[in-house]
């Protein structure tokens, strides 16, 4: 490339996993590359050696309760409505926040880096149509991704153990590392649902259970979805922003809310992003090239606000979130879940429904239902337990007993979320951030598919906990199922998985990006992050963020795919 | 306002909050811009408590943006439209003496039955004073509560644990 006439060849908007992936894959390629992340630096140094920062800790306070990680809902309120109904907005401040800062939302996750499956990229194909539900295949297919799946996982550092879930898919290799040490919970839980005849594995985890990249093995030390690692164990997305800095091409600006992109006059290319640094001063950069990596909720932010690359008029349109079922167990006995990852074990035999499963989609008034991978975990603080706890003489008492940390086993079901185009991410009409730009806002609710497929696995999951010998268990989802009460987790969506607001596809007119993640209406940008995902699958995002950023931005760097036969 | 939190995590065998220091880690928390650094978020990687250097008591510097965050929730925005971008904020400065006053003077004498009638009678006040209180009793004392370990302490819970963490067995085994 020859960058003498622009800032840099490609500008990158967002420092995630998807961000951060692009910013590996194109500086590995000769490039150089300006990343611009709205949030603070607390993962690793900006100048050379990038020592990792010491910023993170086992403190509930700073990263449950104090929006260490960000994006402080003052600053930076989101918006939520179910339907048009709720008029402007029915919650405004802290809505499904994923932290924004170097590093992005795998900062704190506790990194379960499952594939996709064969079947979810040709859901339509295989399944069927169901209605109301805006199904589509995906324009590629697991072989062209199954490359990209691999290197995913060399670059982050994925622990797990091949051949075991007979649900996944095929596979060119093994794990880079062998899973670490099973949680007690989970040998409990997995021994009572393989006696039940389910496959319980091994989750693959984007975690070090050997010193792998420079940077040491997991201590287990339970403090993790939800908190930065302090001995950075966690690979995603540090491995990349690290790798990608060390190449000398990579220069990373924190605070830097990119608030438009620059087309030339035709209207077809970028040229540049205009950003607002921490003290709200303006400033331009120049590409060659835009990648768009803000996450499936800012990235359609982004382009509405500036009204670009939507001809088709679906940007931020096809919003899916997973279907969270909660089923809660309590155990007569310690399960000690502050010891380990959060969570260690899945099973995925609810991905897959046998005849007797689609027999009651179809009494529920369904061609079929699909639920999705099964974690199996624990790991509450508490701060969170006691708030779960009521005041007074009793307090004491039901903490000292901890039915609701330490003898609590949880089981999360990540369902399959139907596309809607009614289900969506687009600007508030009043709502305002600290800059002074429209407040995003989410319109969403479920299809029936996910409240029949959550109503028909819950029994089941709670039948485990009980043979696993649970006192108690109690299940509630996210969203609620019923539409006139708030339930335990709120009106919104807690999911943490959000997707499909850029959807691929190889239409203009009924998709926003190609199956490069290349944006129809602007040939030099790319899309590197969930929004462009089809379907939800039943299966946490990052691993298939990070593959398909892989080969986004190959392709973008003019690099031949690999394609393997399974 | 001691008082207040003990009422609603009262000491049994245990202490309650206000022998944890709630009041302290109120304090803490409405004074945090008495210090430099603020004390908002408190330092990293460890405390000292499982090993390594104690580097918690060293507070996290904030940047322009955290601190203009921090000041409205606490200030509040006070008619200062650099605050206000979305409109007024009411800080919890001013939330805090609006429910003290509301409980009355007399609270700290008064039997349970009626120290739970003025709190039942600010709701919103109360649920912002259990949210503190339970930060206070089981969060990391060097915001200012769970004095002497006092909150892990009275249920089992070990508290922050790096750079030890735990073996394999310890995760694996009951
Ligand atoms: C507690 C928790 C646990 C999780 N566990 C898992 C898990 O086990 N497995 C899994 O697969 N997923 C998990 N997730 C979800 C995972 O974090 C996301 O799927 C992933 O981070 C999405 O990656 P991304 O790159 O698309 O976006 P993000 O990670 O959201 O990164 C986007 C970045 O872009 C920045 N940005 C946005 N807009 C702008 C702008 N205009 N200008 C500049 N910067 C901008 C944001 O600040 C952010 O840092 C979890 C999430 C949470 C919160
Ligand atoms: S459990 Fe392991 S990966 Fe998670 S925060 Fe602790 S040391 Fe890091």
């Amino acid at each position: 490339m020859n960058p003498s006439s622009h800032d840099a060849d490609a500008v990158i908007v967002g420092s995630g996993p998807g961000g951060a992936t692009a910013a590996d894959v194109l500086t590995a390629a000769g490039w150089s590359v300006i990343v611009l992340e709205k949030g603070r630096n607390h993962l690793l140094d900006l100048e050379p050696p990038y020592e990792l920062k010491g910023d993170f800790s086992n403190d509930e306070i700073k990263f449950t309760r104090r929006h260490f990680l960000g994006p402080d809902p003052l600053l930076e309120p989101r918006a939520f409505r179910r339907s048009d109904a709720d008029g402007d907005h029915l919650l405004l401040g802290e809505v499904n926040n994923l932290p924004s800062g170097v590093g992005g939302g795998a900062v704190h996750a506790d990194a379960k880096m499952p594939r996709f499956r064969e079947l979810d990229f040709r859901l339509l194909s295989e399944r069927g149509p169901i209605d109301g539900a805006d199904l589509d295949d995906w324009p590629l297919d697991y072989a062209e991704l199954e490359p990209c799946y691999a290197e995913a996982e060399r670059l982050v550092g994925v622990a797990g153990e091949a051949g075991v879930n007979p649900y996944e898919s095929w596979r060119s290799g093994p794990y880079p590392m062998a899973p670490g040490p099973d949680m007690y919970g989970a040998i409990l839980s997995a021994e009572a649902a393989t006696r039940m005849g389910y496959h319980p594995y091994r989750a693959p985890t984007g975690i070090n259970t050997t010193d792998y990249d420079g940077r040491p093995s997991c201590n287990n030390c339970g403090f993790c979805g939800q908190y930065g690692c302090p001995i950075h164990a966690k690979g995603d997305a540090v491995a990349s922003l690290r790798r990608a800095l060390r190449s000398g091409r990579c220069e990373i600006r924190p605070r830097a809310m990119a608030t438009e992109v620059v087309l030339d006059e035709a209207g077809r290319r970028a040229r540049a992003v205009r950003y607002l640094d921490a003290v709200g001063d303006g400033h331009e950069v120049t590409a060659a090239h835009v990648v768009l990596a803000g996450g499936a909720f800012e990235t359609p932010r982004l382009l509405l606000r500036g009204g670009i690359a939507n001809s088709s008029g679906l940007v931020g349109r096809y919003l899916m979130f997973h279907f969270q079922t909660y089923v809660a167990a309590s155990f007569p006995f310690s399960l000690h879940p502050n010891r380990g990852r959060t969570v260690t074990h899945h099973h995925d035999d609810f991905v897959a429904p046998n005849a007797e499963d689609l027999a009651a989609a179809r009494q529920a008034g369904l061609p079929w239902f699909s639920g999705g991978t099964v974690e199996h975990g624990g790991g509450t603080g508490p701060i969170t337990e006691a708030l779960n706890c009521p005041p007074g003489p009793l307090h004491k008492e039901l903490m000292r007993s901890s039915m609701l940390r330490d003898r609590l086993w949880v089981f999360t079901m990540q369902g399959e979320d139907m596309p809607q185009a009614v289900n969506r991410v687009d600007l508030h009409p009043s709502a305002r951030d600290v800059h002074g730009l429209p407040a995003g806002r989410v319109t969403y609710s479920p299809h029936r598919h996910e409240i029949a497929a959550s109503a028909y696995w819950g029994p089941k999951l709670e039948a485990i906990h009980i043979e696993a010998g649970a006192s108690w268990t109690a299940t509630t989802t996210s969203p609620p199922t019923d539409r006139d009460s708030a339930g335990a987790m709120g009106w919104a969506p807690v999911s943490r998985h959000v997707m499909g607001t850029c959807r691929m596809g190889t239409d203009p007119r009924t998709s926003v990006v190609d199956a490069h993640g290349r944006f129809h209406d602007v040939e030099n940008m790319i899309c590197a992050d969930s929004s462009v995902f089809v379907t939800s699958s039943g299966y946490n995002p990052t691993l298939t963020i990070v593959a398909l950023a892989i080969r986004a931005s190959r392709a973008l760097a003019g690099i031949q795919p690999e394609r393997r036969a399974g | 306002m001691a008082a207040a939190c003990e009422r609603l995590i009262p000491a049994d065998e245990s202490s309650g909050a206000a022998a944890a220091g709630a009041a302290d880690y109120i304090d803490g928390l409405l004074g945090a811009f008495r210090f430099d650094p603020p004390h908002v978020w408190a330092g990293g990687p460890f405390s000292g408590r499982a090993g390594g250097e104690a580097s918690f008591s060293d507070f996290t510097p904030l940047d322009p943006m955290d601190e203009l965050a921090w000041r409205t929730r606490i200030e509040g925005s006070r008619g200062r439209v650099e605050r206000e971008w979305n409109g007024p904020v009411t800080g919890l400065q001013e939330r805090y003496e609006d429910g003290i006053a509301a409980l009355g003077a007399d609270f700290a004498g008064l039997g349970s039955a009626d120290q739970d009638a003025r709190l039942d009678a600010v709701p919103e006040f109360r649920s912002l004073l259990y949210e503190h209180a339970c930060e206070a009793m089981y969060g990391p004392p060097e915001y200012g509560g769970n004095r002497h370990l006092a909150g892990w302490r009275s249920i089992g819970f070990e508290g922050d644990v790096q750079p030890r963490g735990w073996s394999d067995d310890e995760v694996s085994e009951p």
